[in-house]
This record gives C-alpha cells, structure tokens and sequence, in this order.
C-alpha cells in the first residue's frame, strides 16, 4: 500500500475514536451543569410541575447513559437528532439549525484566510528577505502589537472607529483639539469606509452583501492571526537560508529573491503549513467573541446559546463539527508537509 | 389671532396628513413673524406629534437565542416578548400608558357575583390573518393551552384562580374564578396569553397565525424576525409602519455601536456607563420610563437570622439605597422602600418611615433582636440583576458600619434562579413587576405562592390579600392594600432596594405618544403604536 495513503487511513482512524471521546466528555460534561434545558428556559418561572412535563416531553427524565446511546443509534444513521426547542408537532432538527450557522462561519473564515494566509506569507517573505532591516522591525512590531491585543478589543475599536469617522467633529474631544489637528484627524477618519458593525446576515443576503458586512470581523480576525503565521514563515526561511545548499546557490550569483521562492520555500512548507492549519481552524472554532461584538450569526454563538440553554443535541453536534475540524485540518496539514518533504514519511 | 396666525393653527392640523409641505409650512410662519429656524423646527415637532403611514424600522432587541420559538407557553425575554406578543398578537386586555387596563381583542368585559364570574366580549370586526373571524372557541382553546397537567406554560401560575372558561355563544367568553378577583382584566392582558386560532380542539400556535398588527415574514430565532403589517389588522389606523426588523443584539456594546451608526433605529435596554456619549449624538434621544420593575433582596424568614423581625429591621435600615442608585444605576432608577407596588400602579402607597441608611436605628434592633453583631451571607450574581454585585459590595460597606458583617457570596450566574434563588437564605432577585397591587402580591408574597420568595407567612396580610381582591368598593379596597403595602414594609421578608427604570434609545426618525411603564418597549407593543416621522 502506498505510505501516504496508509498515514491517511490510520488518522481517520485515529480521528474516529478522537470522535467518539470527544462526544463522551462533552455529554458528561453538560450532564454535570447544574440545571436542565427545561429549568433553563423557564428561569425564574419554572415550577415542579411545568418543568416535569416539559422533561417528559424533551425525553430528559429518562436516564443519562440511555439517552446518550440512543444519541449515538441515531448519529450513525446520519440524524443528529432534534433540537430540545421542538415541539409536538413543530420539529426543529438540529442539520437544521446548525446548517446556516456553519456556512456563515466558513463564509467568515474563507474571507479572513483570503485575505490574511497570503498577507501573512508574503510579509513573512519579504521580512525573511531584508530580514534586521526596518522594514522587517517594523512588520513585527505592528504584527506583535495586533496579536497581543484581546480579540474584543481590536474588534470594539474597529467598530469605535467607524462610529467616530460621523461622531468624531461634533465630540467634546475634538473641540478641545486645536483646531487644525481636530480638522485634520476628522479628514482621515472620513477617509475610513462606513463599513457595517452590524454584521447581521440572513439566508437571502446576496453573496456581495455578505462579503462586505463581513468586513469588520475579517478584519479584525486577520490582525489577529497574521503575526503568528507570518513569525513562522520568516523563521522557517531564516533557518533554511543558512543550510549550506542555500550558500551554494548564492555563490552560483542567484537573486536573493529566486533563492528564497526557489530553494528555501520548498523546503520551509512543512513548519508554515502547520501554523496555517492551526490558525484556520481556530477561525472557524474560536471565533465567538468576534461573533458577538459584530452579531454574526456564525456557529460559536449558536453553541454558546445553546450551552447556555443546556440544549444537549445542538452542544453535541457542534463539538463534534469543531472536533472533526481539527483533525481534518491537521490532517491535511500533515497530508502537505509529507509531499513536500517525503523524508518524513521515513521517521528514523 | 391675527389671520397668519389663524392660518399657520390650520396648517399645523394639516401637517400630519401630510397636505402641507415644510416649504408652504415655513412660509406661512413668516409671515405670522416666526423666523425661519423657529418655524423649521416648529413643522418638525408638529409632524412628529401626528402618527405617519409608512415606513420600515430597524428595532436592536436586548435578548434573543436560538431556542426561542413563537409558542406562548414561552416568550422567556424581551426578544421573543416584543415579536411574538407585543406585534405578532393580541391578549384580550392591553395596558395603556397610564397604567389602566383597556380592551384589546376584546371589546368590553364585566363582573358579577363579586368578581367571580367575568363574561369577556370579543370584537365583531377582529380576525386572525388568515382570515378567520375570532370566536369564543378560539379563545378558551389558547387559555386552556396554559392550564392542565401537561402543559409547560410559564403562565401556568397566573390562571391557577381560574376554575371554569366557556363559550356562550361565539362573540362571549365566560370565566368563573375559584373567587372573586376584581383585577381579573389585568391579568387577561399578560402577554403569554395571546389568542391563536383554535384546530382541532386545541390551540394552534405554530402556524403563527395569529391576530395583531403584524404578520410573519421571516424568523430566524436568535437572529432576527422580520414582520410586516397585517392591513386587515382590527384597530383603525394602527399599525403606522409597513415593516419592522427585530434584530438580536445581546452584546451591550454592540446595541450601542450600531444605534450611533444608525443601523437600528431603537435599541432596548442602553448601556448606562456610556448613555452620556450617547447623547452627544444629535440624531440619537433617549426614552426613559419608570417601570414596575424591581430588585429585591429576599430573606429566608422561615431560617435563622431572618425569622425574627427585628434582624430583618437592622438590615433594611444598614442599606444606603441612594448609594446604590447613585453609584450602580447611575440615577436611573428610584429608591424603594421594601414595599413592592411601584409608585404608578393603582392604589400604591408609599408606607412610612422611609427606610434609609441609619446605623442608629440598625443597632438599636439589632440589639432589640438581643445582638450585638451578626454575620450573614448574601448570595448574589448579576443573573438576579445587573449591578447585583457591586450592590452587595456597596451593601457589605454600609453594614459594617452597623456592626453586621455582611459576606458576599459570589454564585455563578448559569442556573442562578435553579440553585440559588429560593434555596439560599439571603439572595438578590429582581421582578419586572405587574400591573396591579393584587397581582404582583398574589405571585411573589402569598403564602402558598411557589415564588413566594421569601417564604413569608403573615396570616393578616394573606386574609387581607383574599379580601382586598374580591371587594368592590374602591376606597374600603384602597384602606386594605395601603394596610398590606405597610406590612410588606415592616415586617416582610423582602428588601425591595430599587425601582429600575426602562432606559432604550431610539433615532430621532422614530416618533411615539406616551411610553407605557408595564413592560420593556412600551409595553411590548412598540412596533404597533410607534411611527417614522419623516420629518
């Protein structure tokens, strides 16, 4: 059988079980909560009797283990089951909930890994390149400085922007500017797109409209991300320029720049990859604090809600999604790093 | 009045029709010797003061999840409350800005037999969207939705006093309580208790056919609900808009940011820390209103320290309300005084003496209680109300002074009303209040209530309670609910430490009348009684 092939069954295997671990914590995990779906959603109006029918009818009365095999018959014939939400007669299928909010929050990753893994390769490039000079110093402090900002924060003073670019003249701050600096800070904040802080989306949003009320939360994602994948492209290629092939294919009078894409880059991949794999799947799993601030309807606020609301089926299906993302992710990282890099199919 | 004058009085009556342009408009006041700006401004508050047809609002909603639903047996918060109750349907009664209880789907209603027996007449022109003329059938089929074993109504408790509803004949439903409650319409207006249309005996909710001023478009739960105006809808005139958006924004900033950038055109519940920038903003006014919303403090009165009176004095007099209102509501709220009517509703009497911070009058019962000092603990979390722990904190200061030691427990917030609220002796709850004394007691201070948070049990106020609520005589009814009111003061379990207030923000394209204080958003039913003001 051919190496790679086989690497790939073992890790699908391997990522079955992960699977299947997965769903075991995280069923006893909302199983410790205190609180049920019917206690949550009563909340201060909840009494004995109305919240032991509403268990009778969501089937919580019965007990853990039973329900959570049942939950597992039904999840390998393809049905994650129905959402506690249902009703008699109003069933609300969890593909059914789940579906919208993970195209939106692809659609939200797709756009910011659009924009931010080739922003991100390219500044790593090109710092590699005139690597201790200012333009590398200054790409890495602004790059540090962006990641180290809390995601909430980057995201609140994106939205304040906005708001201030019609606010700004009239505020109290700017009277008290002389008047040739409030006139000229008001003259770039007009600069700055009305771009929505609303980012709310709906199924019959065009595809265009969509892209620009992502706007804010891409952006704010992408300085998030590109320092980290840009540190690791600068280092992978810093560390290759000093093999010795590197110094041969100096002295045979190539251009820094063909040294880098030509000999260097190839056999960076494997390190680069990873990164890029890590940080596309935090873009898709670790989002929801964008997602709030913007009101994105994307999947970790659906996940959170439904945490919130001790809403087992929807809590399942979503840590499975974010599970899966992971391991297909890193496979497929690792899947790139091998056809890049055959030694590593030969571990010694 | 000179004949300008008499001019511009009929052009200001014709503004709101809109038969009179704001360029005729300005020149008529010219020549009544207005300048141009006061006349400008003069046809912009006249038209707003006139209700407009037309228009699309944008309304940022404070709650929303994804597991609400248009089922009634729910409606959990302000979202779903404001959607599917205040716009979507109708209850038999509605509360108008004054606090008094008006027909709504019904057209009038009477009592007989001491307020046991009421008989509720339906409109003749009301129909459901579908068409349907609303009959009797469909109203005891969707209150009988909230009774019985099975059903998993919050309104459950609410029609408990309730033995007996029937048709007589289609226009007439007629209730028969276990006795008499006088405040019966009241309770008709609450808005779990909307009318669907009845199928196949039972109440037919999820089609979301219903009766009110709107009618489903588009409902995404958690994100947004779309509606637009039912044109057969049975209140003349109403509703002024053509279309309203609810859209969910529970994060506070958010709410805020996209007032200012004019993507909604009203936010519910606006962040008090940042409303002075709010203001700022010349397009932006805020809408405040005293509300029947309270926080309470309960106290277990059937555990030690609190089953003696004395205790619970010492601590009613160790807390400084106005602190509290000053420094965590920032001013937008009222100081209470352990009495849980609000100052608007019927027959609310302020009971006397006011209680305030007096470390005197602390030591004095607690000494009174036969200690010298004592040591409780307060279980808060801001799931009981936002504030609620910088209150404790404020309160533990203030106690200390009175030789209590007060330990601020900090519970977690998830499942806060399941673990801590009726379990733990002293806790932080809050009620957004009811519309009438009877109503609001019966729930939260009756003996054999199950919210009875306190636990409290004095025999007279409960005979009183049963009394007050079958008497018909306004003033012997007065006499009695100012005799309940001072028991809950003096020796109730509950400190009642503040009226919150509803602080929302709306643009100033949005116009409205008077603001209804029983629930958020103008009692629920914005969408319906608020216009564009295109002015």
């Amino acid at each position: 059988m051919n190496p790679v092939a086989r690497t790939v069954l073992e890790r699908l295997g391997l990522g079955l079980i992960t699977l299947f671990i997965v769903s075991i914590i995280i069923f006893s995990a909302i199983a410790m909560l205190p609180g049920d779906f019917a206690k949550a959603t009563l909340g201060q109006s909840a009494t004995s009797e109305t919240v032991a029918a509403f268990q009778r009818e969501i089937g919580i009365d019965r007990p853990p283990v039973e329900r959570y095999f049942v939950w597992v018959a039904q999840m390998l014939h393809g049905d994650f089951g129905s959402s506690f939400a249902s009703r008699t007669g109003y069933r609300r299928s969890v593909a059914e909930i789940i579906a919208p909010r993970l195209y939106n929050t692809m659609f939200l990753a797709a756009v910011t890994a659009l924009v931010a893994v080739p922003l991100a390769l390219g500044l790593g490039i090109l710092a590699a390149l005139y690597r201790n000079g200012w333009f590398d110093r200054l790409v890495n402090a602004v790059t540090l400085t962006t990641i180290s900002f809390p995601e909430f924060f980057v995201a609140y003073m994106l939205a304040y922007l906005v708001i201030s670019r019609d606010t700004f003249i009239g505020s109290d701050f700017a009277q008290s500017l002389p008047h040739w600096l409030a006139a000229s800070l008001g003259w770039a904040l007009n600069a700055v797109p009305k771009f929505p802080t609303l980012s709310n989306v709906n199924e019959q949003t065009p595809f265009w409209d969509h892209v620009w009320k992502v706007a804010l939360p891409a952006i704010t994602l992408t300085l998030v991300i590109v320092a980290h994948m840009m540190r690791m492209t600068r280092a992978a290629i810093i560390n290759m320029l000093a093999s010795p092939y590197i110094d041969m294919a100096r002295l045979k009078g190539m251009s820094p720049m063909v040294i880098v894409l030509r000999h260097a880059l190839p056999n960076a991949w494997a390190p680069i990859v990873t990164v890029v794999a890590f940080n596309l799947a935090y873009l898709i799993v670790g989002v929801v604090v964008v997602e709030v601030v913007f009101v994105y309807p994307g999947i970790g606020q659906l996940m959170v809600d439904a945490v919130k609301s001790r809403d087992v089926p929807v809590v399942q299906a979503c840590a499975l999604i974010f599970a899966a993302t992971y391991i297909l992710l890193n496979l497929i990282a690792d899947i790139i790093s091998i056809a890049t890099n055959p030694r590593l199919l030969h571990p010694r | 009045m000179s004949e300008s004058e008499y001019k511009l009085g009929i052009a200001r009556s014709l503004i709101g029709g809109g038969n009179v342009s704001r360029r005729d408009f300005i020149h008529l006041g010219l020549a009544a010797g207005l300048t141009v700006a006061a006349a400008d401004k003069l046809f912009v508050s006249t038209a707003r003061a006139e209700p407009m047809q037309g228009g699309f609002a944008k309304l940022g909603m404070a709650h929303g999840a994804t597991t609400d639903s248009i089922d009634p047996a729910g409606y959990p918060d302000t979202f779903t409350q404001t959607a599917f109750s205040g716009s979507l349907s109708n209850s038999l009664t509605e509360v108008d800005a004054k606090g008094n209880v008006q027909p709504d789907l019904a057209e009038s209603f009477e009592s007989s037999d001491g307020a046991k027996n009421w008989a509720f007449k339906l409109r003749k022109a009301a129909t459901f969207h579908n068409g349907k003329t609303v009959t009797a059938d469909d109203v005891v089929t969707s209150l009988q939705y909230h009774m019985g074993k099975d059903t998993k109504s919050a309104a459950k408790s609410l029609l408990e006093s309730v033995a007996e509803i029937k048709a007589d004949g289609p226009e007439t439903v007629v209730f028969t309580l276990k006795s008499g409650n006088a405040d019966f319409p009241y309770i008709m207006s609450d808005y779990h208790l909307v009318i669907m249309p009845a199928k196949d005996g039972k109440a037919d909710w999820a089609s979301g056919v219903r009766t009110g001023a709107f009618v489903i478009e588009n409902f995404q739960p958690g994100v947004s609900a779309k509606l637009k105006r039912n044109p057969n809808y049975f209140k003349n005139g109403k509703p002024y808009l053509d279309e309203v958006e609810f859209i969910a924004i529970t994060d506070l900033a958010a709410r805020m940011a996209a007032l200012s950038t004019g993507e909604v055109d009203y936010i519910g519940r606006a962040d008090l820390k940042t409303l002075g920038m709010l203001k700022r903003n010349p397009k932006v006014e805020i809408v405040e209103v005293t509300g029947y919303g309270h926080y309470t403090l309960p106290m277990n009165v059937t555990m030690a320290p609190f089953d003696n009176p004395d205790v619970r004095m010492a601590l009613k007099w160790a807390i400084n309300r106005q602190e509290i209102v000053d420094k965590i509501f920032l001013g937008h709220a009222t100081v209470a005084n352990d009495n849980p009517i609000a100052p608007a509703i019927k027959f609310a009497k302020d009971p006397q003496p006011q209680h305030s911070f007096d470390p005197e009058k602390a030591k004095h019962y607690l000494k009174k209680a036969g200690m010298e000092n004592l040591k409780v603990d307060l279980s808060v979390a801001d799931a009981a109300f936002a504030g609620a722990v910088d209150a404790a904190s404020l309160i533990r200061e203030t106690a200390a002074q009175c030789g209590i030691d007060v330990n601020v427990v900090r519970e977690a917030e998830d499942a806060y009303w399941d673990n801590v609220w009726l379990k733990k002796p002293w806790c932080a709850s809050y009620w957004s209040g009811r519309a009438t004394a009877d109503w609001m007691f019966t729930q939260a201070f009756a003996a054999d209530s199950s919210w009875n948070e306190s636990f409290w049990k004095n025999p007279h106020f409960n005979e009183l309670l049963v009394q007050a609520r079958a008497e018909t005589d306004e003033v012997k009814r007065a006499a009695m609910y100012a005799e309940m009111q001072q028991l809950t003061h003096d020796d109730g379990g509950s400190i009642v430490l503040v009226f919150n207030n509803f602080v929302s923000a709306q643009s100033k394209k949005l116009a409205h009348g008077e603001v209804a204080p029983n629930w958020e958003n103008d009692g629920l039913k914005m969408a319906e009684r608020w216009w564009i003001a295109t002015a």
